[in-house]
């Protein structure tokens, strides 16, 4: 515990986030990493409508996903919905 | 103290006294799942939703802990919630009792106190809230139908108190007061819809860096129920227990503040003493009891003997200073229990109220009566009884057995 962490009557009450979590990198929970191929992948976006933790974004201006590997859990959720099969999970 | 209004009089058990004050109170959600003997304030409530007296929102659940989750979802949005339960109901829901208390959602809900099983039992004891005193909700325990009304109404105003904001639990004891009819004086709506007010919602600081009210708003989104590490949960348990403190004054003030307006007070809504200001022998009790209590106290009176009973009003918070004023000068003390702690050495009344006269500099006899589990009924002759022992114990100044049990077959 360091001197920079707030006392009870400083944070707020009920939990309530005052800063974003994002900085907490989720990421590095992962063991098995989900790569996909290009060729099979339809951009269906099932993939990214599934992902628990929103790590699957819709790039508009590339027209295509992307996994951000600091958020991806590796849960291989994506993999088990890809109707066409076009994710594989990785050992990391 | 006099009633500046004009008040209704109706026939009411304690069960529909507790329906028609929280159709009085503007609730917006009620979640609820029946069991005996809480039933009847749900289905009456039910009927006040069905006849479009009231626009809350009735949410049927499959189970308690489902209507305590809806109840506190409901309730992190800002809308006004009340559910009831008792005995299994509660057991069932208190994973989320802490996660209630823990949100800070100002749920209120009512608890007609019922026995545990095994071996099963639909009748009156408290070991259902007694098991939930740790959970971080505000307990007032009613000793009469009149009582489970008016505390009702002051439960939204202390739970929803900006510098409280806990949910709180009204306790009336299963059938004694759940499914007796008594006289109950009620005000009118008006009246009762400007006591309890529209919800107020403290600033807190959000992921924004903005301070927002605290409830679910897109406008204003926050997070929260997140994960806390072992470097910030135990800051938030200690804002809790802040909050208990500062509910010992909030509940003073709203008892008082009700009191100005219909006429009718219990103590100073924390502690309600019976002839204890010269008392010599004295009995401590919460809930209903008191009412057997009061009648023996006036006989022995009559015969110049002094005594006195302690009703604990709030036993969370548990005003522990007062208590100890309240019972330093008694030379023995009695207290009552309607529920076991087992292997603890006598109830959890027992326990605090001897713990608040530990620091006293005049340390009274106290000792423990364990009386009514199950619906077991307790007559005023066993209340005699317990003061004659009580008399025993400062003729010979000295305790024989600490733990009793009333109308226990040996």
């Amino acid at each position: 515990m360091t001197s920079q962490e707030k006392g009870w009557k400083e944070i707020s009450i009920a939990a309530v986030c005052w800063k974003p979590n994002t900085e907490f990198l989720t990421g590095d929970w992962k063991t098995y990493k989900p790569v996909r191929d290009l060729e099979k992948c339809t951009r269906c976006l099932l993939c990214a409508i599934f992902c628990p933790d929103g790590a699957i974004r819709w790039k508009a201006d590339k027209g295509d996903i992307e996994f951000d590997y600091n958020y991806c859990k590796g849960c291989g959720v994506c993999a088990n919905e890809c109707p066409v099969k076009a994710i594989e999970m990785k050992l990391e | 103290m006099k009633s500046v209004v004009e008040q209704k009089v109706l026939a009411l058990n304690g069960d529909e006294a507790v329906a028609y004050a929280v159709k009085q109170c503007d609730v917006d959600v009620v979640a609820a799942y029946p069991i005996t003997p809480q039933t009847i304030i749900v289905e009456r409530f039910s009927e006040y939703v069905a006849n479009g007296e009231v626009e809350t929102a009735f949410v049927c659940t499959e189970s308690e802990h489902s209507a305590l989750t809806a109840c506190l979802a409901a309730s992190l949005t800002g809308a006004r919630t009340f559910t009831a339960s008792a005995s299994a109901g509660l057991a069932l829901m208190h994973e989320m009792l802490f996660v209630t208390s823990g949100c800070r959602a100002p749920v209120v809900m009512a608890i007609a106190n019922r026995a545990l099983s095994a071996p099963i039992n639909i009748h009156g004891d408290q070991s259902d809230t007694m098991a939930q005193r740790d959970s971080g909700w505000i307990q007032i325990y009613a000793e009469n139908a009149q009582e489970v009304y008016d505390s009702v109404i002051q439960a939204f105003r202390i739970a929803e108190h900006p510098e409280v904001l806990l949910p709180a639990m009204v306790c009336l004891d299963g059938f004694q007061l759940s499914h007796s009819v008594e006289n109950v004086n009620v005000l009118p709506d008006e009246t009762v819809k400007k006591f309890v007010g529209i919800r107020q919602f403290p600033k807190v600081l959000t992921h924004e860096g903005k301070y927002a009210p605290l409830r679910l708003d897109p406008e204003n989104p926050m997070t929260l129920g997140p994960l806390a590490f072992p470097n910030y949960y135990f800051e938030f348990k200690r804002q809790q227990e802040e909050a208990m403190k500062k509910a010992l004054e909030v509940i003073r003030q709203v008892h008082d503040e009700y009191a100005q307006i219909s006429g009718r007070s219990y103590g100073d809504g924390l502690l309600d003493p019976y002839f204890l200001e010269d008392a010599e022998i004295a009995t401590v009790c919460v809930g209903s009891t008191a009412g057997t209590v009061k009648t023996v106290v006036d006989e022995l009176r009559a015969e110049g003997v002094k005594a006195g009973l302690l009703r604990i009003r709030a036993f969370r918070p548990l005003p522990v200073e007062s208590i100890r004023k309240a019972l330093e000068n008694v030379k023995a003390i009695a207290v009552m229990d309607k529920s076991m702690s087992f292997g603890g050495h006598g109830g959890a009344v027992f326990h605090e109220v001897r713990h608040a006269l530990y620091d006293s500099g005049e340390r009274p006899f106290v000792v423990n009566y364990i009386y009514g589990l199950g619906g077991r009924d307790t007559s005023p002759m066993q209340i005699q009884a317990i003061y004659k022992d009580l008399q025993k114990i400062v003729e010979k100044n000295r305790v024989e057995t600490p733990i009793r049990y009333v109308g226990l077959r040996e």
